[in-house]
């Protein structure tokens, strides 16, 4: 039923948007003219694409973040079965988180975590 | 206490008996849909009319008060007015990605707004790993929000996603952690358990007393990131970039992205009054009979949009008080502060746990 349900609620949500852009179609004018299909960048005419090469430090939180995203998702299961696991469960934790922070601290030291 | 499978497992029978078992299920489904539109939309409307009240209340002015009684009136008109104006497409963009990026983003809204539990047995979507499926489907906005920049082919959308972007997955290491450091006290993941454990033992922000209260405030920290709000909205700074990442879109295709922003509040504040503050289970003193009585007589939905309420009033007193941050502010914000307290908060709830301190 709880997958049935979630499929629901997809449906629901793609549905919603295809119905509602119908409907505005229908409902809204349209008119056309040369200028208003251009990018607004505020009167000024554009130059160049903006599909170019980007700023690199976007990057690399992005490869952060995969590094501590992956570490929450082992920590998930042991987190359910804390209770019952004791002592030698806490500790490996703490030696993995350990290992995390020592990561954390090497890229600090390394001056990743700046904004130049 | 109002259990909502008391109406829902009479009409399942009901259904049942008239169309048999698989016809009944496909018209539950169709029931559901329309139930979560329906919230969802009231609940949009309840949000934009609030913020713009209160937004109003902070700057000393009186904000929507021309259509209907006190404006209230204003945000249906808002919606007629974004139905029928054009949307406009543009020569240069990507179509196809240009296209799907608001049910991207509108389908990770709604799912996640499935997962909120409004009372006893009326929850749609409860899985057992319901925190982690919750934090897998929430993150799918932030790929709509990228295709969305992306695909525009103007510069100030690339910026605005790029920002949102960084942010957006920074901030919810933070959100992760907090919610790891919660499912330590409750021990499981499912939100229907973790609020049937609050009504038998207590809210986890007094069960965690000490631990608890902080992961409490970085949550509504980085909520407000994760939404793009608030100090942290960055994104969609208009005075530099304009909209951010949904400049190009106009009409209906603009009101995705307003829907799902508000209805982003809305699910913040209310897996924040889940996991925090009890969900649907009443306040009770231990030891006041007379007092508990009452409070268990108001049911369960009411306490949950209450405690919901709630905390959307603290995002949004902390949305207007504070001057927008610098993205290199809002990075070292995250990075450098508070992924560090809520890792140790995880060690110390942990620790916590383990030697019995919880009440």
């Amino acid at each position: 039923m709880n997958f049935t349900l979630f499929v629901t609620a997809l449906l629901t949500g793609l549905g919603f948007v295809g119905l509602v852009t119908v409907l505005a179609k229908l409902l809204a004018p349209r008119s056309f003219n040369a200028q208003k299909e251009d990018p607004f960048e505020c009167g000024i005419p554009t130059r160049g694409r903006s599909w170019m090469q980007f700023r690199v430090g976007y990057y690399l939180f992005a490869i952060l973040f995969l590094m501590f995203d992956v570490e929450t998702m082992f920590l998930f299961p042991w987190a359910v079965v804390m209770n019952s696991m004791g002592t030698a469960a806490l500790l490996s934790v703490v030696f993995f988180l350990f290992i995390l922070v020592l990561g954390l601290a090497y890229a600090w030291k390394k001056g990743a975590l700046e904004w130049q | 206490m109002f259990d909502f499978s008391d109406v829902t497992t009479p009409l399942h029978a009901f259904l049942s008996r008239l169309l048999g078992e698989s016809l009944a299920v496909v018209t539950e489904c169709v029931l559901v849909a329309v139930a979560l539109i329906s919230i969802y939309a009231v609940f949009a409307m309840i949000m934009i009319y609030a913020e713009r009240k209160v937004c109003a209340a902070f700057q000393c002015r009186i904000g929507p008060d021309r259509v209907g009684k006190w404006g209230w009136l204003q945000v249906i008109s808002d919606v007629l007015k974004m139905m029928t104006k054009e949307v406009i497409n543009l020569r240069q963009t990507d179509r196809f990605l240009h296209r799907i990026a608001p049910f991207l983003v509108v389908t990770a809204s709604m799912t996640t707004f499935a997962c909120l539990p409004w009372n006893k047995g009326a929850q749609i979507i409860d899985f057992n790993v319901g925190v982690f499926f919750f934090l897998a489907v929430g993150s799918v906005g932030v790929v709509g929000i990228l295709l969305a920049g992306w695909s525009s082919n103007n510069k100030y959308s690339l910026i605005g996603a790029m920002r949102s972007g960084a942010q957006i997955i920074s901030y919810e290491l933070s959100i992760g952690m907090v919610m790891l450091t919660m499912i330590c006290l409750t021990g499981t993941m499912s939100f229907s358990e973790i609020c049937q454990q609050q009504a038998d033992l207590g809210w986890n922000i007094f069960r965690g007393h000490i631990i608890a209260l902080p992961a409490f405030i970085i949550y509504l920290i980085a909520g407000n990131a994760e939404c793009n709000r608030g100090p942290f909205d960055l994104p969609e700074s208009e005075s530099e970039l304009t909209a951010g990442y949904h400049t190009e879109y106009s009409g209906m295709d603009f009101g995705y992205y307003y829907l799902a922003e508000y209805l982003n509040i809305v699910v913040c504040a209310g897996i924040a009054a889940t996991i925090f503050l009890g969900g649907w289970a009443p306040f009770v003193v231990p030891g006041l009979d007379g007092f508990n009585e009452v409070m268990s007589m108001i049911p369960g939905f009411v306490w949950f949009v209450g405690k919901t309420f709630f905390v959307i009033g603290l995002l949004l007193w902390q949305r207007w008080t504070f001057p927008r941050l610098r993205i290199d502010q809002i990075l070292t914000l995250e990075w450098k502060y508070l992924i560090p307290i809520s890792m140790t908060l995880l060690i110390g709830m942990a620790l916590l746990v383990s030697f019995g301190l919880t009440f």
